[in-house]
């Protein structure tokens, strides 16, 4: 082992990339920013399926008519795999798992995660769940929509629902160890100096994000076992002919679910902080409370799943506790808007794409997060359950927060990962076709839901003809802007590694090494002697000045 | 770059520190760390099950009860000494690790082994006799006594301290002098809801148990051909602390499932 790496250093340092080129090398590889490669692969490839059930869902719904599916079961099987393909192959694994693997043992100044193999097999869970679920699909698909819910799941539906919960277990598993492998990492791996109040908030962030992974995971593992149970053995346990309670599984599966809505936004919180006060070269506002909300965030999480349920026939009283706790959420996740905020507040503020991408993120994730207030008290939520009003809330804070972020992390870190730079025009560009297209797509179901569109129906009343149809044209930019970055990034890769060590000037120790870095991460031993998100607003206006001199002298 | 002399095994000279580690502390912490982690995790799931047993229990105590009696708590009792004291020499084999003693550890992880054993072979025989009794929930299932029930004897119909089960729940679901349909049904099906958990919690238990077993038997393989880098201390303490865990698990199945009272 230690010959390796010792044998590393003789001669030039080779890069992660170029240390061990064959196919072997990379399944086999124990190497942090390699796994984070491969989950890059693959999650796209999941991304782009999910997309392509999105897509015939918005086409489908063009007319009132149930004209391109079948049947309203197809339909029903459309937006269902849409779902779980793209919450438990796609979203949960998005930032933490590709952006998370490259950069948090980079990030604390450590060689690797503490559990390097233990990353690699959870990689190979990921990917049989992943197979299973393009099992299911190629022979018929789930209809029960991806919350699974009893006793249709149970008793009614005639499709693969064993199945689609055993790649679900499999995927939890692999999302389990990957927080744990985290949560490990960041208490015992940090580089000498690096204190708690020193690690980057997206260490923090992906810390709370960890904590739900580890403890929410196994609840939804034993929940659909227990499906899995009642459809194989035909035991009731939520069937209430044999005394059981469907809405038991409502509760135990919110537990987890609800949380996991946590364990996807948390990660954009993380890529948000880090990019919004590199682009306004200002020191992050209130580092204490963005850190300490995130856990908070993590912890409150936990304690908000009856607002799901508030008109399954939850109790009265039960409901207006969760109502409140759901709006104490609102209190971590606005201390981090006004952060950022405060942040770029006289700041010198550069536009570039990771940074078009993190407004966006803030702008979408707030409208997000009030429709979310809209929905967590009870008289409003009677209302709109169940219509396209819930979509699109969930749609802002997944798709407008998440995937931004997402997109905006993988900019940002692009030429460290691959050493490269890409076309700064191009990246832009898609960063505004998604921010209009995203909401051309969902702003017009907020109308629809209020309205009374319900969701899960492949017909709807002619009225609502106009504003089904905006959305689908926004889907279509929407689709356009999300293909564009695969394009220019994928290009970008045939151009020399020209990218530096710190093309964005950034302060972290991921921008103190090579790009892309070298299979151990760091040639000299890492020691923190200061804190981070050292940036000086006003050397950036003096750089600019001396910049414009230039160009007029 | 030297690598520091106190990273090696005394006994072999090995490298025991693996690449991406500063130093041993670190790596003994990290592993630690990781499994208390996994542990914290398993309780989760197991808390999803108990939750599930919890609603039910509250929702018909009548009918838990009434089944709980079917389980014997007896065997249950001898399973928990004998888990007990599994724990026992597990804990003496990750002593031996510490102080080198090898034939020690082999001794210990066998014994645990065997223990392990005689409580998965008590816990077949008690669901061997569920099967038997038609008390394994699915199309099968019997509540005793109920007209289901081809082994139901007249004679102790009407006296109530010999009354079947299926006697009892009818009476524990009088309302007013009538018989409530609807709550009737309701305990007729905790109470087969009652054996569902039962096997389900003690079958997750026993897996749990499996995977514990084969690892003691592989660990003492590996420690008989010296694979492990010193004593495997690390590795047998982390397996130790798994095999603790199911133990705890036990611990709280036994009440939970066996004394109702």
């Amino acid at each position: 082992m230690s010959a390796s790496a010792l044998s590393s250093h003789d001669g030039p340092p080779v890069d992660y990339l170029t240390n061990g080129t064959t196919i072997r090398s990379w399944l086999l590889t124990t190497d942090h920013k390699r796994i984070g490669i491969l989950y890059m692969v693959s999650i796209t490839f999941f991304y782009l399926i999910g997309a392509t059930f999105a897509g015939l869902i918005r086409l489908e719904l063009m007319t009132p008519k149930g004209d391109l599916f079948s049947s309203p079961d197809a339909y029903n099987t459309a937006f269902t795999m849409h779902g779980v393909v793209m919450i438990f192959f796609f979203l949960v694994p998005s930032i933490p798992a590709v952006l998370g693997n490259f950069l948090l043992p980079l990030m604390i100044g450590a060689k690797d995660l503490a559990f390097p193999k233990i990353n690699l097999l959870s990689w190979y869970l990921y990917i049989i769940g992943g197979a299973m679920g393009l099992w299911i699909m190629a022979s018929g698909g789930v209809d029960t929509g991806w919350t699974f819910y009893t006793p249709l799941s149970s008793l009614y539906s005639k499709t693969h629902v064993v199945g689609a919960a055993c790649a679900v277990f499999v995927a939890g598993f692999s999302s389990i160890l990957t927080g744990l492998n985290f949560l490990v990492t960041t208490h015992t791996m940090r580089a000498p100096g690096m204190t708690w109040y020193r690690i980057p908030l997206f260490v923090w962030s992906m810390y709370a994000t960890s904590l739900i992974q580890v403890l929410g995971t196994p609840v939804l593992a034993i929940s659909v076992v227990l499906v899995g149970l009642e459809n194989f053995f035909g035991v009731g346990v939520f069937d209430p002919r044999l005394g059981g309670d469907p809405i038991l599984f409502q509760h135990l599966f919110w537990f987890y679910s609800h949380p996991a809505v946590y364990i996807m936004v948390l990660p954009g919180f993380a890529v948000v902080s880090e990019v919004i006060p590199c682009f306004s070269r200002r020191p992050i506002f209130g580092y204490k409370f963005v850190a300490l909300s995130s856990v908070a965030i993590a912890v409150f999480g936990f304690l908000v799943w009856g607002h799901h349920l508030f008109v399954s026939g939850q109790s009265m009283y039960a409901g207006a506790v969760f109502s409140i706790l759901s709006f104490m959420v609102a209190i971590p996740s606005s201390i981090k808007v006004f952060n950022w905020t405060a942040t770029m507040y006289k700041g010198s503020i550069r536009f570039d794409a990771p940074m078009l991408y993190c407004l966006a993120f803030i702008g979408l994730f707030m409208m997000g997060g009030v429709t979310g207030l809209m929905v967590a008290s009870l008289a409003i939520d009677v209302h709109v359950h169940d219509t396209y009003f819930i979509i699109s809330h969930f749609h802002y804070i997944m798709v407008g927060g998440t995937v931004s972020a997402y997109l905006g992390g993988i900019h940002f870190w692009w030429p460290k990962m691959t050493g490269r730079t890409y076309s700064e025009f191009w990246a832009r560009l898609a960063a505004i076709l998604d921010f209009v297209g995203f909401n051309l797509t969902f702003f017009p179901q907020y109308v629809l839901g209020y309205l009374g569109m319900p969701r899960r129906y492949f017909e709807y009343r002619p009225e609502f003809q106009v504003l089904n149809v905006l959305s689908t044209a926004g889907a279509t930019v929407l689709a356009i802007g999300m293909v564009m970055p695969m394009v220019y990034l994928l290009l970008s890769l045939r151009g020399p590694k020209n990218a530096g060590p710190n093309p964005w000037g950034a302060t972290g120790l991921e921008w103190h090494t090579d790009s892309p870095p070298t299979t151990f991460n760091f040639v000299e031993p890492v020691v923190v002697t200061c804190d981070p998100y050292l940036y000086s607003p006003e050397e950036a206006e003096r750089e600019y000045e001396h910049a414009q001199h230039d160009v007029v002298a | 770059m030297s690598t520091p002399s106190t990273t090696l095994s005394p006994e072999t000279g090995e490298q025991l520190l693996l690449h991406h580690f500063g130093d041993l502390e670190q790596q003994h912490l990290s592993s630690s760390l990781g499994m208390w982690f996994f542990l914290a995790s398993e309780v989760m799931f197991f808390t999803g099950m108990i939750a599930a047993y919890a609603v039910y229990r509250a929702l018909s105590p009548e009918a838990f009860h009434l089944a709980s009696l079917h389980i014997d708590k007896w065997l249950g009792f001898f399973n928990t000494w004998v888990l007990l004291t599994s724990s026992w020499t597990m804990a003496l084999a990750v002593r031996c690790t510490q102080v080198g003693d090898r034939r020690g550890i082999l001794r210990y992880l066998l014994l645990t082994a065997v223990f392990g054993t005689a409580f998965l072979g008590v816990k077949a025989y008690e669901y061997g006799t569920k099967i038997e009794h038609h008390l394994f929930p699915g199309p099968h299932f019997v509540v005793p006594g109920s007209p289901r029930d081809v082994h139901a004897t007249e004679e102790g119909a009407g006296d109530a301290a010999h009354a079947s089960d299926y006697q009892k729940l009818r009476d524990a679901s009088m309302v007013d002098g009538q018989l409530d349909v609807k709550e009737f049904a309701n305990n007729l099906g905790r109470f087969q809801l009652m054996f569902v958990l039962y096997f389900f919690m003690t079958g997750i238990h026993a897996f749990h148990m499996i995977i514990g077993i084969v690892l003691i038997l592989l660990f003492a393989v590996l420690t008989k051909l010296h694979w492990f880098s010193g004593y495997g201390q690390t590795q047998i303490e982390m397996l130790g602390l798994y095999w603790h865990f199911v133990d705890v698990v036990w611990v709280f199945l036994y009440p939970l499932l066996y004394l109702i009272e």
